[in-house]
């Protein structure tokens, strides 16, 4: 069905649903890439008036990626929920924005229309949003997780330890690990991307980071970031493992090209769910995410990259994930060209992935070939904090020596703590007050080398 | 506040940092108040720098040819469509597709079949192509010459991307294409090479059907290694006629298997 809209002597016409929130969306170089971005200033206002007053109804009978085609549309048209969806169903898009910036919308009433959200209807709201209204609705919004911790209390702040290294080498990464925790960092979780896909070693690094918890009692989950089926493999030859990993996005094409459907993610849950790790909770999925993905796969189907990374968080929100978390900045300058888009998208997936349920966390980030630097990504940290973002990584100095790009540090988060008073989850700031890491009031104390931490690690670099 | 109320220094150091040893990690790098250092700053500062300008310092392609010349390889020198470096970064697609001067020229100066197409393309990097094109393809001459492999002129690619080689490969008539690429810089490795192997390369191949050597620098995978690599990688391409996934590169399995067990957590 096309849309109009009318400026001055100037009328505009949009061929589709999935044309209008294309053009209505704010400039990004990914959206131009794919040919679908507004032609012009005005026309991407006039696609915004024109988007305002959809009824979001339509979101449930117009499909952006069809349905015949697409096993994640049918995901998203099956499984909503029309009774969560009735209090908002009679409203347009520019409505829906007004109520969510209501004290109509208060955190509980927004955790009970989460499941009527399409990721096609939170896209679109958000293009009509400033970055104010995307922090200010995702404050509001609740979704709290858990393993061996606590995740998304209000006030709270998790972060993902990170300690990567080029050639998976266990004493560089347990020389990372300790850096970490005595930094008061890996609530989140202690997660390791791997160089390496060979099981062996694989094994070696979760045996590694699970002795690690054991040893000091740490309530916080590992994980090594490899394929669920390799995990699930991992899983069937007695390796312990806390959370289950995969990459996905928004179309089963995509998917596809990244080796997954629906189907497998299910095993990888139930293989992960079988091993019964989790002390306070079976939240034991972990996703990560990012706008331009499907296009990058040739896997968009014309659909801008926005609305195709909402639609990622619908693949994520039935597995009842731990942690999910966009990496905004990774994918490259052709698909988030500067700084400004940077910071753009990481409040959009944000905002869009609280409204729907989904524990949203930022890989605050960018690469070298970007117009984007540690400035930047002060900004987005800093805006995301206000915002209640459920975590951020955590990476020695904001060098990752093993991905080959900056992200947040063990510095930035403390910053964050001060600036913006966020506590850790409960159960970890118990845990680092014990180990005389932090004080009663969360800030750091200075250490000496006798920590229990420093002593363990007393061989690594003799 | 008098002076002598002052610290002597506003930098708590951490107590860690002999671990910094094993790892090339930025860890214990201390803290003032919850920031970092002024120092630790700076030097990251420098790093982002030397890797921004890997990314834009122009590619100085003839000399590189020169010096490719040098070795004894006859060379041509061709660009990508991508005009300019901001249009290279914002649309990859320009720069997998020749310009049609680079492809007529390509045409004029194929010699007929040869078993490998050789392509130096800047990729996101010109500084690692500058550092370790010449010294790579010097060790990789010794393993042409051993094999007996027939080479077409090495291309030297300007605004290039790995796909490029696709077309290079296709209009020199060759079994397989290796292209020698400027990896795209981290902060500790703003001259990484990397080597993408296609077997039959035409428009249109997948990366699915290529086999990469990453991290080719002084600190990271030798020149003599990964010629050595790249050798065995192209006897097996040839004589199973495919790369890419089905294509393991085992000599990396040995080295990874080899690896000492953890030192800790007993």
């Amino acid at each position: 069905m096309p849309y109009r809209h009318v400026v001055g002597p100037q009328s505009y016409v949009f061929a589709d649903l999935r044309e209008l929130m294309a053009k209505a969306t704010p400039l990004r170089s990914g959206d131009m890439l794919a040919g679908i971005a507004a032609a012009s200033a005005e026309e991407n206002v006039a696609a915004r008036m024109c988007l305002a007053e959809v009824p979001l109804s339509a979101f449930l009978t117009e499909a952006l990626v069809p349905y015949e085609r697409d096993e994640v549309t049918r995901l998203i048209i099956d499984t909503h929920d029309a009774a969560a969806f009735r209090p908002v169903s009679h409203m347009n898009v520019g409505d829906f924005r007004d109520f969510l910036l209501s004290a109509a919308a208060t955190s509980e009433a927004l955790s009970a229309l989460a499941p009527g959200i399409t990721p096609e209807m939170a896209a679109a709201v958000s293009k009509l949003m400033r970055n104010q209204d995307l922090i200010a609705v995702a404050r509001k919004c609740r979704v709290v997780t858990k393993f061996r911790n606590t995740i998304g209390l209000p006030g709270t702040m998790a972060v993902r330890l990170q300690p990567n290294h080029p050639t998976d080498d266990p004493a560089g990464i347990t020389a990372s690990i300790l850096d970490g925790l005595l930094y008061g960092c890996g609530d989140a979780v202690i997660g390791i991307n791997p160089a390496s896909d060979s099981i062996p070693v694989l094994s070696e690094l979760l045996k590694l980071t699970d002795g690690i918890i054991q040893r000091f009692d740490i309530p916080t989950q590992a994980c090594v970031l490899t394929h669920v089926t390799t995990s699930t493999e991992v899983i069937n030859r007695g390796v312990p493992v806390d959370l289950v990993f995969q990459s996905i996005a928004g179309t089963e094409t995509a998917n596809a090209s990244f080796g997954i459907s629906l189907a497998t993610l299910k095993e990888g849950r139930e293989a992960a769910l079988s091993l019964k790790r989790g002390t306070l909770g079976d939240n034991v999925m972990y996703f990560e995410t990012g706008q331009g993905s499907a296009l990058s796969a040739n896997a968009h189907h014309g659909v801008d990259q926005q609305t195709l990374e909402a639609r990622a968080y619908a693949v994520a929100r039935p597995f009842k994930p731990l942690l999910v978390n966009t990496v905004v900045g990774f994918i490259g300058p052709e698909y988030l060209y500067d700084g400004k888009q940077i910071i753009r998208a990481g409040l959009e997936d944000h905002f869009v992935g609280k409204l729907m349920g989904v524990p949203l966390g930022c890989d605050v980030c960018y690469t070298n070939h970007a117009e984007a630097d540690q400035d930047d990504m002060d900004t987005l940290m800093t805006v995301l904090g206000a915002a209640g973002v459920t975590y951020i990584m955590g990476i020695p100095g904001s060098d990752d020596v093993m991905l080959n790009y900056q992200s947040t540090s063990f510095h930035d988060q403390l910053y964050l703590r001060e600036v913006l008073g966020l506590k850790r989850a409960p159960e970890f700031e118990v845990w680092l007050q014990t180990m005389g890491i932090t004080g009663p009031d969360g800030r750091l104390k200075i250490q000496h080398g006798n920590h229990p931490l420093l002593a363990a690690a007393a061989g690594l670099a003799a | 506040m008098s002076e002598k109320d002052l610290p002597a220094d506003y930098v708590i150091e951490d107590a860690w940092q002999k671990l910094a040893g094993v790892t090339p990690a930025r860890i214990a790098l201390g803290r003032a108040g919850t920031g970092l250092p002024t120092r630790e700053v700076l030097r990251f500062a420098l790093a982002h720098a030397q890797a921004r300008d890997a990314v834009h310092t122009p590619f100085d392609s003839a000399h590189t040819a020169q010096e490719i010349a040098a070795l004894g390889f006859e060379t041509v020198e061709i660009a990508s469509a991508a005009p300019a470096r901001d249009a290279y970064l914002r649309r990859p697609d320009l720069g997998r597709r020749l310009s049609d001067e680079s492809r007529a020229l390509l045409r004029e100066k194929a010699n007929g079949p040869v078993d490998l197409a050789i392509v130096v393309a800047d990729g996101l990097s010109s500084t690692a192509i500058h550092a370790q094109a010449v010294p790579f393809l010097a060790e990789f001459k010794a393993r042409i010459a051993e094999a007996g492999w027939r080479v077409g002129p090495v291309a030297v690619a300007s605004q290039a991307r790995v796909a490029l080689g696709d077309e290079v490969g296709e209009l020199m008539q060759a079994l397989a294409v290796v292209v020698l690429i400027g990896e795209r810089p981290g902060l500790s490795s703003p001259d990484s090479l990397g080597l993408y192997l296609t077997f039959a390369p035409r428009a249109g191949r997948s990366d699915a059907e290529r086999n990469c050597i990453s991290n080719v620098r002084g600190e990271g995978l030798s020149h003599a290694h990964a010629a050595f690599k790249l050798a065995w990688l192209l006897k097996e391409a040839l004589a199973r006629r495919l790369t890419g996934v089905s294509l393991k590169d085992e000599s990396d399995l040995l080295l990874v298997e080899g690896r000492p067990p953890p030192v800790w957590i007993g």
